[in-house]
């Protein structure tokens, strides 16, 4: 029986990976394997240079070759995403998604996994129009500033043991810093269209990213303080191990629980996703800010778009959820770049999920969601994880918190909707 | 002076150059962008991370943007059809002048010149936090302090006034009764503010 | 307390998405080229026209009256009456139409055509993949392509097509008893000058 086998592979791999032995050396190189075909590459590439040149040789290549992987892996994960999500939204509205696109001239469907390349064909060969009144350059310039930063986002991103382009000093202040730059690009996107859906969505799109971005970093503020580094790889390091029968991954404390779901609320919000996706909303702004934009530059604004769902998932995962570690020691000899895509991929299925689920919020609700609900309750996770700190480890300190956070929950939830007096609708039709 | 800094430096003063002369006035606010970029660059070419990417979180993230927002809410992006010389300028050259003068002539006199460069320090984000909170936490708790009567004085300009009757505004919560009209939209003008 | 709505919501698309892969009968889509929803009997798309018997040609029950072209709404039918004549159903003798195109890109699909037909003989289509991909001709139909058995008519819409049928019969049987009773008459009383029947029009 199928089960019975892999109970048995389990064991044995764990007790591979307990007892050392080759077991332990396989799982050790398959968790490194591309960091050693990353060094083997390097080396035999600088090696054609001349040795005077090789130390600079090696620096670029090294460069070049983190951004080859990191652009091939996550554009693949985003073509695969955009089939996934219009699959799953289907699923969730009791449809097939789509499944028709497959090889050319053949009968293979592929699940309809042939869609995104049939999209990028699609938008590669479409007509670039832009508007006569449109600023030209800086309706040129728009989608390469919006998907620069989020790409420079991703050199801070552990997505595996020794798997960082670049382990920085400030590395989560870097990721928030070039995270800023893509609110510019909506605006160079939105003013140089002339177009006033295009420009209205743009500042519902700059007036949102600057109120969400507020909570976004003070909830990620208290995983700083705890974890007591800014870099990425740090703060992954301190969430190693096990607390009880759980990891210790901030998400199983108070504080980092409501912490990881406020930044996930705000981190929706970022990313432009439903319920939060007014700056795009089709019903009232046809497109938003790229409404007059079409062809291959429509594109990038779609790739920014989900690269920015990816980096900020990844962020997520580096804050709450423990990074790319296991969340068992006797799981510990899967990959550790396995554990950080399933829990990548989990975190999208979430976003899909409540893009399935949620309607559309009005503007106002918005911008009071932000203000009045998120901002009071990351400030006050502020002061839990101080009380946290300061308190020994015991059953005390966890009743503190989790009264910390689940109090001023309700209590703000109920002071903003609960003195409405909501009656039942009336509606009234034309007799 | 390395070749990095020399091609920062150029950038930096040929963007804040063109934030001049430029007449347009969002092309003069993103080619502001590009002057702090140069700036957050030269930052980060002295190995200060942590004030670099402080610089451009603020500064190309929040300050920009909110000159981006003035300039869209206030007027169109047009330039007035003035002429980009004018009387003031003779006025306004020789004070920066003047200015310029006296501060080279003060560092050109100052100690500084005869001092041996310091062996470049080790200066992590964590060192940064901890001399905040220690020697520097006075300072830092009077900006704190200006930057929210700031906030606060704001919030009470913008804040509509409330009705002499003493009845509390309805709040934008309320809106989802029945009964409620939408607020009324101002009709567009002509040009309608876009351009 | 906040965010119950959310959760609910939320264990509602979660039992869709996974029922939808358990239960077949959830789905409310097919996947269309390979399975197709029954259609509803009263289905309309186009209109068509009947013909009885084998040939189209001799069988089209249309008599190029013109009151579906002059009740068009959007005009998208043009008639031209023939010179000569041919027997109908009845064995009357009567016009048919010489050309009888619908624009098909124009049809709105209101039926008003069918209302008017005295004659039974213009009925809603159910076909629906028309697409083309001559944007000029490819959807202006001929009298050929538009002519369809009645057995088609049968098909697509039984109930209808039985009715029709029924109508059919009885101006038939009427017919036969009218002439029965002329001739009768006219053997009855032979002497009297002969009174011509009135031609009856339907």
């Amino acid at each position: 029986m199928f089960p019975r086998r892999l109970s048995v592979f389990i064991l044995r791999q764990t007790l591979a990976a307990y007892f050392g032995g080759l077991g332990f050396y396989m799982t050790d190189a398959l968790d490194q394997i591309f960091v050693t075909t990353k060094q083997f590459l390097v080396a035999f590439l600088a090696g054609l240079f001349p040795p005077a040149w090789q130390p600079l040789a090696t620096l670029l290549i090294s460069a070049v070759v983190m951004v080859a992987a990191i652009i091939g892996v996550f554009a693949t994960l985003f073509a695969i995403t955009t089939v996934l999500e219009r699959k799953g939204l289907g699923r969730m509205q009791n449809r097939h998604g789509p499944n028709r696109v497959g090889i050319p001239f053949t009968q293979i469907r592929l699940a309809g996994f042939g869609q995104p390349a049939a999209d990028g064909i699609k938008a590669l060969i479409k007509e670039d129009v832009v508007p006569v009144a449109a600023d030209k350059v800086v309706h040129f310039l728009a989608p390469v500033v919006m998907v620069v930063p989020v790409i420079l986002a991703y050199a801070v991103l552990p997505v595996g043991r020794n798997m960082v382009a670049l382990d920085l000093d400030a590395g989560v202040l870097f990721f928030f810093a070039v995270g800023g730059a893509v609110e510019l690009a909506v605006f160079m996107a939105g003013w140089s269209s002339r177009n006033k859906y295009a420009l209205l969505g743009a500042m519902r799109a700059i007036a949102q990213m600057i109120s969400y971005e507020i909570p976004l970093i003070l909830a990620a503020v208290p995983v700083i303080m705890i974890a007591r580094s800014l870099s990425t790889t740090g703060i992954i390091a301190a969430q190693a191990g096990q607390a009880g029968f759980l990891p210790a991954w901030f998400v199983f404390t108070p504080w980092g629980f409501a912490g990881f779901v406020l930044f996930m609320i705000a981190a929706t919000a970022e990313s432009n996703r439903s319920p939060f996706d007014l700056p795009e909303g089709e019903s009232e702004l046809v497109a938003g800010y790229f409404t007059e934009y079409s062809g291959f530059k429509f594109a990038l604004f779609f790739l920014a778009e989900y690269l920015g769902l990816f980096v900020i998932s990844g962020l997520a995962i580096t804050l709450f959820l423990g990074g790319w570690h296991a969340p068992f020691p006797w799981l510990a000899w899967l990959p550790s770049w396995f554990w950080f895509f399933v829990k990548l991929l989990g975190l999208i299925f979430v976003f899909i999920w409540l893009r399935g689920t949620l309607p559309r919020l009005r503007l106002d609700q918005l911008m009071n969601f932000a203000w009045k609900f998120l901002l009071p309750l990351t400030l006050i996770n502020l002061l839990t994880v101080a009380v946290w700190h300061y308190l020994s480890a015991s059953g005390w300190r966890w009743a503190v918190c989790v009264l910390m956070v689940i109090v001023p929950y309700v209590a703000l939830g109920r002071g903003l909707w609960g003195h409405r007096r909501v009656r039942k609708r009336v509606y009234r039709y034309a007799e | 002076m390395t070749l990095s800094f020399a091609l920062i430096a150029l950038l930096t003063v040929v963007a804040a150059l063109a934030a001049m002369l430029l007449r347009n006035l969002v092309h003069c606010a993103l080619a502001m962008v590009v002057a702090f970029v140069g700036i957050a660059a030269a930052f980060l070419n002295l190995d200060a991370q942590f004030v670099g990417f402080a610089q451009i979180l603020v500064y190309v993230g929040a300050v920009t943007i909110l000159i981006v927002f003035a300039v869209l809410l206030t007027r169109g992006g047009l330039a007035p059809e003035r002429s980009l010389f004018s009387t003031s300028w003779v006025w306004g050259g020789g004070v920066a002048l003047a200015v310029f003068a006296t501060l080279a002539w003060a560092i050109r006199q100052s100690v500084i010149r005869d001092r041996q460069p310091l062996p470049e320090p080790d200066v992590t984000v964590k060192q940064i936090g901890e001399a905040l909170m220690t020697r520097f936490v006075l300072p830092l708790e009077v900006i704190g302090l200006l930057l929210t009567a700031a906030l606060i004085g704001a919030v009470i300009i913008a804040m509509k006034e409330a009705p002499a009757g003493g009845k509390r505004e309805k709040e934008s919560a309320d809106l989802e009764e029945p009964g409620n009209p939408p607020s009324v939209m101002p009709p567009p003008t002509p040009e309608g503010g876009l351009s | 307390m906040l965010g119950k709505g959310i959760i609910k919501g939320l264990a509602e698309t979660a039992r869709n998405f996974f029922g939808s892969f358990v239960s077949e009968r959830r789905l409310t889509t097919v996947p269309y080229p390979d399975a197709r929803q029954p259609l509803a009997e009263n289905t309309r798309q186009f209109p068509f026209l009947v013909y009885d018997g084998d040939d189209w040609e001799q069988g089209l029950r249309c008599v190029a009256c013109q009151i579906c072209e002059k009740e068009c709404p959007p005009q998208c039918i043009y008639i031209v009456k023939s010179k000569d004549k041919k027997p109908d159903y009845k064995g009357q003798m009567q016009f048919y139409p010489a050309v009888f195109d619908i624009d098909l890109a124009v049809c709105m699909s209101c039926q008003i055509c069918v209302e008017v037909c005295p004659f039974e003989s213009i009925k809603m289509d159910t076909e629906f993949e028309l697409s083309t991909a001559d944007r000029f001709g490819g959807l202006l139909f001929h009298k050929k392509q538009l002519a369809k058995p009645n057995a088609h008519y049968h098909r697509i819409h039984p109930t209808d097509a039985a009715a029709s049928d029924a109508v059919l019969a009885a101006e038939k049987a009427k017919q036969e008893a009218k002439a029965r009773a002329a001739a009768e008459a006219k053997a009855k009383a032979a002497a009297p000058a002969p009174v011509a029947p009135p031609p009856s029009a339907s």
